[in-house]
């Protein structure tokens, strides 16, 4: 098969998935017992005012005109009002959505280099005291909650040592060089817990790669360990390591929603977990969309990059 | 031969240890070795025998796992085991060069095969690139590959497994080297095309006179190519000679019964009466899978007490008729007959009565045993499953069995398969078929992945029963000498058709179609001067895939 | 330089050059770089890091202690095969192990082991440390240690009976998707597959809201959504297994799919299985503890982990560490059932080579 109908039937896949997703979502609201006028007016509400409430909410209307409703607006950014406070949902979410991909954006640019480079050190490195004491290190902070990671950057880092801010009250008038020093300590966080993925994950794929035959090959033609590095195995190697780096980002997105908690940072993860509380669907699910939507590219853009730096797709057979 | 002057590769009480469980284990020990210049030397040996193990160690190499714990490796008045790793590597690839068994995964996807070709002169300054590129394309001609000029720039995945080995043999001459160890070079390929690489390696060999290692475990192969033999078993040396003397008077009783398998033939039964209502047969079937057809219209019968051998290459179809006989595999449309009467494509749809009467052994006994069921288990359900034999009469149907398969009941029904060998494993497979008491009995080359000595016992076996229980079979298999010893019948399959079909007799004896004329020339006999007789009876141009090619075109 | 810093710093060099002297490689390698890290924090931190180092030190050459005494009393007390198997472990394996056990023997004789009852009050909200209560109280006046105690019940006893539920559904269903195939096997995996394109806790927070916070509703959704983890996996397995040979055979005699799945192939795939229970063991332990800090998990007054580090959070800043004992709690069994799993699955990898 080609590169481009592979690719076609990967990004076809792709938007069904989202299709697919947004069901789910839209559905799982559905399936509430009662009707979402019932949960919030409450057992005791009079016939009248669940009748005027679902004619204001549109519930009178059968359920997939309103999910087509729903998914052309969710399309062009409009995501209904939300029922806490009657604000439009868009406007809630828009400002915190750009602080939170602020956060992982820098949570990304220090973990990625790092467990990328501290990965294939490991690999190539293999069974020495670094290789073990990374072993344990990264399961130790794979193994712990993200809110204990980042109540001990608190404890260290703000409380004992005041270097960062505990609570990351960050506002669009800040410059941008205030607003990382605020983000830092829920970025360290965030960067533990996907250092320690990422790592085990690409040290795991440069082992694999180099116990390929064409490496031994290389090595028994003479070459040196640094041509065969760079010659041989770095140019295989991007394939599964872009696909770690995009399994990673993916996994970042649960753990903004505890990071944010944990240091009060008001972005998309933070809204959501207020909104659960406060049972504010219409909020609840466009945040799940945004998350699952951002999940679904992220896994996409993988698969897309695979596909893409395969020698063997690239150039096809004849 | 010149043997006075000093040798090229003199290996002295080669030890080796291996990695496992927490613990090193000496896997090779204590091998000499001795190699001239110009000299090919055949080290042959079953698997675990330690051959690739010591033809890494004589380029001073070891894998990860393993390492040398004693002895010499002195090439070319250099000793390999001390010197510094700068000096090993400036003689790998430059002075001796390795050719692995599988080509396709041993080139790198990544680079083109000249890229490939040109690293190791330029790296070890024997060669301008330019130069070296120019030498590949003369290689490759040499080789007799296809398109010399433009194959090498090719990815590896464009190539055909029979020409990436010759690439890679091309390569491995780069810098023309005064050692090549070609491991196992040709045994992932098919017959026809093993052929023709051997051809050619033996071609480029004698003229640059490069000495070589060639490991196999392939007999008839080595015999072809190299001119001493040197004999392993489990890491020790058993004997070694000329090539001739090791084929005509060899030494010791292991060496003896590797030669022995070409001793069993069974004479040829009768042919069936006419009349006779096959027991199974294979009507017109055609079958595919998805959309891909895989069998066209193949048809033949299968008699009681007889052997009809299905012979081809992979991809040939020969058991996907294996598949639709048994239904796994329903064909598109014809059908298979048991006893005269039609049996529904789909095993599924089948009663337990036509279930039982078609048995199947495999070829790998490795797989075929659920490695969590003990002997008593795997050979008594069939036993309780289609004869309802329970408790006592169970144990005693299951010993009867194991008595016949030549095991000893009270040592091994207790036992797991991992605790057997792979002949014992084999025979559990036919016990288990046998336990349904079938009438016919698929078996899918059941001799290939044994040793010689032990695929003998399991024909002699097979032959046994089939002769008491009156059972028909139907043999699958690549290997002709197989074909030769117990089949009654022919067929030959390629391309999902049955070529030619007829009596054993009759299908070794001139004339017949094309294919099966290439098909048997193309596997390797035990005569040393076969190879050289069948080049010049039949041409270098009319071998290998070339021959296919001619055979396709027209 | 206090007594105290001089004494630590005395004590690493000598190590350093202990180690140095008896050709230790690693000692020297570690002592050495402790004594440099230690140098930069006494300077910018001053004493009290230094203590912390120690602390940390301190803890750490218990652990292996204590991890290396224990390998050798099983490898005392167990059977041959098994005490071989143990002696080859590596010291985080055994770590593990004693650690699992230290939590199981906790969480079944909680009642015994705790001085107060669950949700007793005992002193004042955020009460300090004294006799009677050890690590002091939490913001309704409970004994904190208490509550720790009974949390090692619930936390680890609600994560547990999920897990099960969750290997229970996945596994059947992977199994059966691996072995029948066809169109049960598309189905399936496509349904997985749009189940896993949404973030698990994500998930997990849209079926909340909808569903409520009550116990049983938090491991039905826990289990069912992470299920499709074992449902991957336990396929995956199968799909291997049902390839062999054996499974053809059983297949063509005419064995029913009851016995081919319980007979052929579960016994073939315990081994991956038992390693992606404990996988998926830590997996649920960490989502509830994260549902359960965002308060939408395990619900007050059951005495919980998660729920613990969220109400007392406030006094971390104030320099307190008690907050962080049942953060540590969760973090230190997740650990510990990795290393058992590590272990389990390098020795399996070991095996097949």
């Amino acid at each position: 098969m080609s590169v481009w109908s592979l690719l076609a039937k990967r990004l076809g896949l792709g938007i069904l998935t989202l299709f697919a997703v947004s069901l789910l979502i839209f559905g799982a609201v559905e399936a509430l017992p009662g009707d979402i006028a019932q949960q919030v007016l409450g057992q005791t509400a009079t016939p009248d005012a669940l009748a005027a409430l679902r004619r204001e909410m549109g519930l009178d209307r059968p359920a997939v005109l309103r999910y087509v409703d729903w998914l052309v607006g969710a399309a062009q950014g409009e995501f209904g009002v939300s029922m806490a406070n009657r604000r439009p949902v868009a406007d809630m979410i828009g400002p915190r959505l750009l602080n939170t991909l602020f956060l992982a954006s820098v949570a990304a640019a220090i973990a990625v280099p790092l467990s990328i480079g501290l990965g294939v050190m490991a690999a190539l490195w293999r069974g020495t005291t670094f290789d073990r004491t990374a072993n344990v290190a990264t399961l130790t902070s794979i193994s712990s909650p993200e809110f204990f990671l980042g109540y001990i950057l608190i404890l260290f880092l703000a409380v004992q040592n005041p270097v960062f801010p505990s609570i990351s009250n960050i506002n669009p008038t800040m410059s941008f060089g205030d607003r990382l020093y605020r983000t830092m300590l829920p970025a360290l966080t965030l960067t533990l817990v996907v250092t320690a993925h990422m790592m085990r994950m690409t040290r795991a794929a440069i082992i694999n790669l180099l116990a390929s035959p064409y490496i031994e090959m290389a090595r028994l033609k003479g070459m040196p360990p640094a041509i065969v590095i760079l010659r041989h195995a770095l140019p295989n190697a991007l394939a599964p390591i872009i696909n770690v780096v995009a399994i990673n980002l993916a996994y970042l997105i649960t753990g903004v929603v505890l990071v944010e908690v944990v240091f009060v940072y008001p972005g998309v993860g933070q809204l959501l977990v207020d909104s659960v509380s406060r049972r504010d669907f219409p909020v609840v699910q466009a945040c799940c969309l945004i998350f699952a939507a951002t999940y679904v590219l992220l896994n996409l853009s993988a698969d897309v990059l695979a596909i893409l730096s395969n020698p063997r797709l690239r150039r096809p057979k004849t | 031969m010149a043997r006075n002057q000093h040798p090229l590769l003199e290996i002295r009480d080669l030890r080796i240890e291996g990695y496992a469980d927490e613990k090193w284990f000496e896997i090779v020990h204590g091998v000499d070795l001795t190699l001239h210049r110009g000299e090919v030397l055949g080290l042959i040996g079953e698997s675990g025998a330690g051959k690739s193990t010591i033809g890494l160690a004589a380029m001073g190499y070891t894998r990860d796992g393993c390492r040398i714990s004693g002895g010499t490796i002195t090439f070319d008045g250099i000793e390999l085991t001390s010197t510094p790793e700068e000096v090993r590597r400036s003689l790998r690839g430059a002075r001796i060069a390795y050719v692995a068994q599988s080509a396709a995964a041993s080139f790198n996807p990544a680079h083109r095969l000249i890229d490939q070709h040109t690293e190791a002169p330029v790296q070890h300054g024997a060669r301008s690139r330019r130069e070296s590129a120019e030498d590949a394309v003369a290689l490759y001609r040499r080789l007799r590959l296809p398109n010399p000029d433009e194959i090498g720039f090719r990815y590896p995945h464009q190539v055909s497994g029979g020409q990436l080995q010759r690439c890679m043999t091309a390569m491995a001459m780069s810098c023309r080297p005064d050692l090549i160890i070609f491991d196992e070079p040709t045994t992932a390929l098919d017959v026809t095309t093993q052929i023709e690489v051997l051809a050619a390696i033996r071609d480029i060999v004698e003229q640059f006179g490069t000495a070589a290692i060639y490991i196999t475990h392939d007999l008839a192969v080595v015999a072809q190519m190299a001119d001493r033999i040197k004999v392993l078993l489990k890491g020790r040396e058993v004997e070694e000679a000329e090539t001739r003397v090791m084929l005509d008077a060899p030494r010791e009783e292991y060496t003896r019964s590797l030669w022995a398998v070409r001793s069993f033939a069974r004479a040829q039964n009768q042919p069936p009466a006419p009349s006779e209502t096959p027991v199974v047969s294979v009507r017109g079937v055609t079958a595919a899978y998805g959309a891909t057809t895989v069998l066209r219209d193949v048809s033949f019968d299968m008699h009681q007490g007889r052997t009809v051998a299905v012979v081809g290459e992979s991809g040939s179809g020969k058991s996907t008729a294996a598949r639709v006989i048994t239904g796994l595999l329903p064909p598109v449309s014809g059908g298979v007959m048991l006893d005269g009467a039609p049996l529904p494509g789909d095993f599924r749809r089948r009663t337990r009565e036509q279930l039982r009467q078609v048995q199947m052994i495999y070829q790998m006994a490795d797989t075929a045993l659920n490695p969590r069921q003990r002997i008593g288990e795997i050979i008594g359900r069939p036993v309780e499953f289609y004869l309802g034999l329970r408790g006592v009469k169970r144990k005693q149907r299951v010993d009867e069995l194991l008595d016949q398969i030549e095991l000893d009941p009270s040592k091994y029904y207790e036992r797991y398969p991992a605790e057997l060998s792979g002949g014992q494993k084999q025979r559990i497979g036919i016990a288990r078929a046998l336990a349904a008491e079938p009438k016919f009995i698929i078996c899918d080359e059941v001799t290939s992945a044994l040793d010689q000595l032990v695929a003998e016992g399991i024909l002699k076996l097979l032959d046994r029963l089939q002769r008491e229980l009156g059972l028909a079979y139907m043999f699958i298999t690549h290997d002709l000498a197989t074909v030769r010893a117990i089949a009654d019948e022919v067929v030959v399959m390629k391309d999902g058709q049955v070529v030619e079909a007829g009596p054993k007799d009759q299908m070794f004896e001139p004339p017949h179609h094309p294919y099966t004329d290439l098909l048997l020339s193309s596997v390797p006999e035990m005569d040393p001067d076969w190879l050289t007789r069948l080049l010049q009876a039949r041409g270098v141009e009319n071998i290998g895939e070339a021959a296919s090619a001619r055979m396709d075109g027209g | 330089m206090s007594p105290f810093a001089i004494g630590y710093f005395g004590a690493l060099i000598g190590a350093s050059s202990l180690a140095a002297w008896s050709g230790r490689r690693e000692a020297l390698v570690g002592a050495f770089l402790l004594l440099v890290v230690s140098a930069f924090a006494g300077i910018v931190w001053g004493g009290a890091a230094l203590r912390w180092i120690t602390l940390v030190v301190a803890l750490g050459a218990a652990a292996v202690g204590l991890a290396y005494s224990f390998r050798a009393f099983l490898a005392a007390v167990l059977p041959r095969d098994a005490a071989r198997a143990i002696r080859s472990a590596p010291l985080t394996a055994s770590f593990g192990l004693l650690t699992i056990l230290a939590y199981i023997v906790t969480a079944v004789f909680a009642p015994a082991i705790a001085p107060f009852g669950e949700s007793q009050i005992v002193g004042g909200a955020f009460a300090p440390p004294d006799d009677r209560m050890l690590l002091g109280g939490d913001q309704l006046g409970r004994d904190l240690f208490s509550r720790i105690v009974y949390g090692a019940r619930n936390t680890v006893g609600i994560a547990f009976v999920t897990t099960v539920l969750t290997f229970l559904l996945g596994g059947a269903l992977g199994l059966l998707a691996a072995t029948v195939g066809g169109w049960v096997d598309q189905l399936l995996s496509r349904l997985v597959d749009v189940l896993m394109a949404i973030p698990q806790l994500i998930f997990a927070l849209l079926l909340l809201t909808i569903f409520g916070t009550e116990v049983v509703t938090l491991i039905l959704v826990i289990a069912v959504l992470d299920s499709t983890r074992v449902y991957r996996l336990s396929r995956a397995v199968a799909v291997n297994i049902v390839v062999m040979d054996y499974i053809e055979a059983a297949k063509l005699r005419g064995e029913t799919l009851w016995w081919l799945i319980t007979r052929e192939i579960l016994p073939n795939a315990t081994a991956p299985l038992i390693a992606e229970f404990g996988l998926r063991f830590c997996f649920v332990f960490l989502t509830i503890a994260g549902l359960s800090f965002l308060g939408l998990g395990i619900q007050p007054p059951t005495a919980d982990w998660g729920s613990m580090v969220r109400d007392n959070a406030q006094l971390i800043s104030f320099g307190e560490v008690t907050p962080l004992i049942p953060a540590a709690a969760i973090a230190l069994l997740t650990v510990a059932v990795n290393f058992v799993v590590d272990w389990m699955l390098q020795r399996s990898s070991g095996l097949k080579d």
